[in-house]
């Protein structure tokens, strides 16, 4: 980490942006760089000489394979393409570009695989830039130090947590909040590529660092994080939020998009489990008394936020681990007689399946087999499940092992194309779509944290450095 | 039979992280939002997502014509018996609720 006076002055200097009186413009060009947006939308923003482009990279919402392998979702392509738009804006309107939780993950190979890309477009470009690198990974270690010192608090629901299960995470992130960020911009870089950083930080951290609203910065930033989803025009991508002292402004950048005061208080509920309250590092967003006025009919003034310091500062870590290795397998039954009795077929299967695994091969596994077309979506929970005229039943093998696995469900196979009903009947086929039909889906990971972790100093658990990329 | 979703605007369930599921109910006008208020009885809604009402948390929001409820995971995002990676499908529990007066 970089001394904070040291690199403060240089950012002074650099540009004289430290005031407090100062509003501070962010503009969010998507709700996720590999998500696309409207380019003349982000083009009008940058004319409106933004003080910052933030966006976000990734969330666990795609589910713990991206944390587990420490990964993206995207593909590289997508991701490079999009990229490059973004610094060329950047170097437009020379302020700095700020990514939270790259790679999906945010895991340190994320966060190199997307500096890797950066380096490449530098050269393809002949653009040189500065590039703060933050990454939030941690070792099993520092986390089960912090357990044994009672460092770590569970939240709800209570996942059970020891030493084994910290040393069998294949990564663990800590979730950065504005101070981490805002150490990230204090180098001056052009670029800051952070890890698992929470969605608000990236748009939070600079009208915090100049003093505007603290209600209002966090506040802003979660209208904001999902692009212009907080407007009636989503697809749109690009939004503008204008932080001051006492509030912000939400503005949308797709000439068809407008911020309603319902599109902007309604955005709170979005993939979050309390409307009301939302949970950083170093204290909560209350926005109980936030009130809502249309300024015109695309933009929305919001005040009456508030910031809540806690006591202690944490932060929320998020780890995953192998879960087992999975093949699966995918019948096609048109079948009329066999459609009408699936549920009947599908349990014989299953049965004589298991049985037959347990008689030939020793070793943990489970076999399920899903209806597909009946309740494949919800399960025995799913009271209005209706059967259509065709079917298909997915078996899904999960073992410690990918040829354990493997071996599962090659034994269901003959069960899946030929089991007859009764004894007594012809054998059936059933189509199947592939050959082989088993997909082997190898290492599943599991998410198993779900806590958070005391900190004496904000940077005690990330790292900063910097990198000088030329062409 | 009267579904939750021929009285309201919009039912919708999403992740709110890999642990909790959240379902927001949207009304077009007061009085879908009184009616539903009382039609989305959270012992119903607990039965019918098949978890223990008190792990239900329920939010009423006038101002925005919501009624929202969060509850964890009964299968926690991404694990082997995991259905719905992003917790879409569980609006249509809610939705197809029957609330006939």
């Amino acid at each position: 980490m970089l001394g904070e006076s040291s690199t403060r002055g240089a950012q002074s200097k650099r540009r004289g942006t430290v005031d407090k009186s100062v509003t501070t413009k962010i503009l969010i060009p998507s709700g996720a760089l590999g998500l696309g947006y409207d380019r003349e939308a982000l083009m009008r923003g940058i004319a409106l000489k933004p003080d910052l482009i933030a966006i976000d990279g990734g969330s666990t919402d795609s589910g713990p394979h991206y944390l587990g392998t420490g990964t993206s979702k995207y593909s590289r392509s997508s991701i490079k393409s999009e990229w490059l738009e973004l610094m060329q804006a950047r170097a437009m309107a020379n302020v700095p570009l700020v990514i939270g939780t790259a790679g999906t993950c945010g895991a340190d190979d994320a966060v190199d695989w997307l500096l890797d890309i950066t380096k490449e477009i530098v050269t393809e470009t002949d653009q040189d830039v500065t590039v703060a690198v933050l990454k939030s990974g941690q070792s099993a270690d520092r986390v089960i130090n912090a357990l044994d010192q009672g460092r770590l608090t569970p939240l709800v629901p209570v996942i059970d947590i020891d030493h084994s299960v910290l040393q069998s995470c294949t990564n663990i992130v800590a979730l950065a909040g504005a101070e981490q960020i805002q150490a990230a911009l204090n180098t001056g870089a052009d670029i800051v590529i952070a890890g698992r950083a929470t969605d608000t930080a990236t748009i939070a951290a600079l009208p915090l660092a100049r003093g505007c609203h603290a209600g209002g910065a966090w506040h802003g930033a979660k209208i904001g994080e999902c692009g212009a989803l907080a407007t009636t025009n989503p697809s749109s991508g690009t939004i503008m939020i204008t932080f001051d002292a006492d509030g912000f402004t939400v503005e949308p950048m797709g000439q068809n998009a407008r911020a309603t005061p319902y599109t902007v208080s309604a955005h709170m509920l979005y993939e979050n489990s309390n409307p009301l309250h939302l949970y950083e590092p170093g204290g909560h967003l209350d926005v109980t008394g936030a009130t809502y006025t249309a300024l015109d009919d695309r933009r929305v003034r919001v005040t009456g936020s508030r910031w809540v310091p806690s006591d202690t500062y944490t932060v929320k870590l998020e780890g995953a681990r192998c879960g087992g290795y999975q093949c699966i397998s995918l019948a096609l039954i048109r079948e009329p007689r066999y459609v009408e009795n699936i549920e009947i077929w599908t349990e014989a299967v299953e049965q004589n399946c298991r049985q037959k695994v347990q008689e030939r091969i020793a070793g943990d596994f489970t076999l399920e087999l899903r209806i597909i077309g009946l309740n494949a979506t919800l399960g025995a929970q799913d009271v209005n499940a209706q059967i259509g005229t065709e079917v298909g039943v997915l078996g899904i093998v999960t073992a410690p092992s990918a040829m354990v696995a493997k071996e599962v469900a090659k034994m269901l196979n003959p069960y899946l194309l030929h089991m007859p009903l009764t004894e007594d009947e012809e054998m059936p086929t059933f189509a199947f779509p592939f050959s082989p039909n088993e997909m082997n889906r190898g290492e599943i990971y599991e998410f198993c944290l779900n806590h958070v972790m005391e900190l004496d100093d904000p940077m005690q658990a990330f790292s900063l450095t910097i990198e000088q990329v030329r062409a | 039979m009267t579904k939750l979703a021929d009285i309201t605007h919009k039912i919708r369930s999403k992740n709110a992280g890999p642990f909790w599921i959240t379902i927001d109910i949207f009304c077009a006008d007061e009085a879908e939002f009184k009616r539903a208020f009382i039609a989305a009885d959270s012992g119903r809604v607990a039965q019918a997502l098949g978890i223990s009402v008190s792990d239900l948390k329920r939010y009423d929001l006038p101002d925005i014509r919501v009624v929202k409820f969060s509850f964890p995971r009964p299968i926690v995002q991404g694990t082997r018996f995991d259905r719905d990676m992003h917790g879409a499908s569980f609006a249509n529990l809610i939705a197809e609720l029957d609330v006939t007066p």
